[in-house]
């Protein structure tokens, strides 16, 4: 047993040795934390998809700015915020329902992408990483502009906090009291798309929309409050992706596994072991107020 | 003076124009019921009270320091609310965003209006619990709360007892009827008639493009009063 927690100490502080681990780990813990906050509003307002869709857009764009020679995140935020503009609106009003737009946005974005490497350069290890994510995916100025947008993000959050929560629990009373809750629902897209850019190169385009959502829905399984929500939510993604990133760079023999794929499946994990404990808990209630009934 | 008058008031809903040439006023202390079918411009009306929505035409007048931010506004619950995680106390402290003004955080102050809100509704008990768990009243009284929490003057209740069963309607009927004795104006839309004549003593009642505005026993002898009553008491008494 012993030996097996100073293997693991060992495996966890050698993480560290590395510059390109540091940064990865640095970058992402930022990334990890910003869209579990924003997850909270999304998912809330039942806006999950959005942040799937913008993260095809994402790909979509960085295929073309690959094949163009043009420098991808320069290129691809401005396009995935102008795609949460649009995401929006369509959401709000317009003939093609939310869902649908949401389902159309990603499939041409996603088709764009395909079509952009494949002209150019084919299916390489670039294309891969983009896809699914890699460890090497963080440049230093990459991580200086994850630090800066996550210091921006955080800083917002903790300021306007009560009128997030106002916004996402009831629109039309938030509105009722002057606040503008439009604008409040752009400034979420819009760093939305910024989080999802960024944590795109670690993540991978296919698995990004999974940092957004899967902490919140395990938090939602046992919290009672807003605040724990935030709170728990935040937390739990930076474990999982911890946890994840050190499953990444832990088994690399023969085959690594992305960094993206490793920290959904911990996230997975948490999921069940909360959802479980979530049923027990509702179980028990109801049976003790049959007991207390009868 | 007033504490809200509308002079001529004319809306449109998606282009088409659904009340014209309407005109009333609410003094300070009254309960005014707004009545009429789905589609007769009710809700319409709520959001350019709450300045919302511009009006077509014609302008809606607040006196006694009232503005459109002051009104303690109760709106029909959505589907989001019906499983948000928030304690009881987050949603009632939200009633009070509207006097944070350029602020981020709320004052002691503000949290103590909070709890004492909470107190006189008879919620302050259960303010730990988890807003999806509570029961369709629990629900509506902490809304009503967070109402109570962004106004001195005026409430606007659209729909308040919609989904409630018959004793808990009548309790929340009974709990705005005190808080209207309190000195708070009272504004609700409703669809049921023959309580808004027990409690209001005030009419409005949309109809068509005509409208019905006055006092409640002008409204039970008025033409219109008096057709929609009788309709709704064969109803039921077949029921």
């Amino acid at each position: 047993m012993a030996e097996f927690f100073v293997s693991l100490r060992d495996s966890v502080f050698g993480m560290f040795s590395y510059g390109f681990m540091v940064r990865a780990l640095v970058g992402g813990l930022l990334i990890s934390l910003c869209s579990a906050l924003l997850g909270v509003s999304l998912v809330l307002k039942r806006y999950s998809m959005i942040g799937d869709g913008l993260s095809h857009v994402s790909f979509g764009a960085m295929a073309v700015a690959m094949a163009a020679g043009l420098a991808p995140l320069q290129f691809a935020i401005p396009i995935v915020v102008l795609a949460a503009f649009l995401l929006l609106r369509l959401n709000e009003n317009s003939r093609v329902r939310g869902d649908s737009a949401v389902a159309l946005v990603s499939t041409s974005a996603l088709a764009i992408g395909v079509a952009a490497i494949s002209s150019s350069t084919g299916v390489n290890t670039d294309v891969y990483s983009y896809m699914f994510g890699s460890l090497l995916g963080m440049s230093k100025s990459d991580v200086l502009l994850c630090v800066v947008f996550s210091a921006i993000i955080l800083v917002m959050f903790v300021l306007f906090y009560n009128r997030i929560f106002a916004v996402t629990f009831d629109e039309n009373f938030t509105r009722a009291t002057g606040t503008n809750a439009g604008l409040y629902d752009m400034v979420i897209a819009v760093l939305t798309a910024v989080t999802i850019v960024l944590g795109m190169r670690m993540m991978g385009a296919m698995l990004i929309s999974s940092l957004i959502i899967f902490p919140v829905l395990s938090a939602l399984q046992l919290c009672r409050s807003y605040r724990s929500v935030v709170l728990v939510s935040a937390a739990l993604s930076g474990v999982c992706f911890f946890a994840g990133i050190w499953i990444s760079y832990h088994f690399d023999d023969p085959y690594s596994i992305p960094p993206g794929a490793g920290i959904v499946l911990i996230n997975l994990l948490v999921f069940l072991l909360f959802s479980a404990v979530s049923f027990v808990r509702r179980h028990k209630k109801s049976v003790s107020g049959q007991k207390a009934g009868g | 003076m007033a504490l809200l008058s509308c002079r001529n008031l004319s809306m449109a809903y998606e282009g088409h124009t659904v009340i014209s040439g309407l005109s009333f006023s609410v003094e300070k202390g009254d309960y005014l019921c707004i009545v009429g079918e789905n589609g007769s411009g009710k809700s319409t009306l709520v959001k350019s009270l709450l300045g919302l929505k511009k009006p077509a035409a014609g302008e809606i007048v607040f006196g006694n320091g009232l503005s459109a931010n002051g009104i303690g506004y109760l709106p029909q619950q959505t589907d989001i609310q019906k499983d948000f995680p928030a304690s009881v106390r987050e949603v009632v402290l939200s009633g009070c965003l509207n006097k944070l003004r350029g602020r981020f955080f709320f004052s002691k102050k503000e949290k103590a209006r909070a709890e004492e809100t909470m107190s006189l509704l008879g919620i302050a008990d259960i303010r730990r619990d988890c807003y999806r768990n509570l029961s369709g009243g629990q629900q509506q009284r902490v809304l009503l709360a967070r109402a109570l929490c962004a106004t001195e003057s005026l409430l606007l209740l659209d729909e308040p007892v919609s989904g409630l069963d018959p004793l808990v309607t009548k309790e929340m009927y009974g709990m705005i009827q005190r808080i209207n004795k309190s000195g708070i104006t009272v504004i609700m839309v409703s669809h049921d008639i023959p309580s808004a004549v027990e409690y209001a003593n005030r009419i409005l009642h949309l109809h068509g493009q005509s409208f019905f505005f006055g006092r409640t026993e002008e409204y039970i002898k008025s033409d219109l009063g008096s057709r929609f009553l009788s309709a709704e008491r064969k109803e039921r008494k077949n029921g």
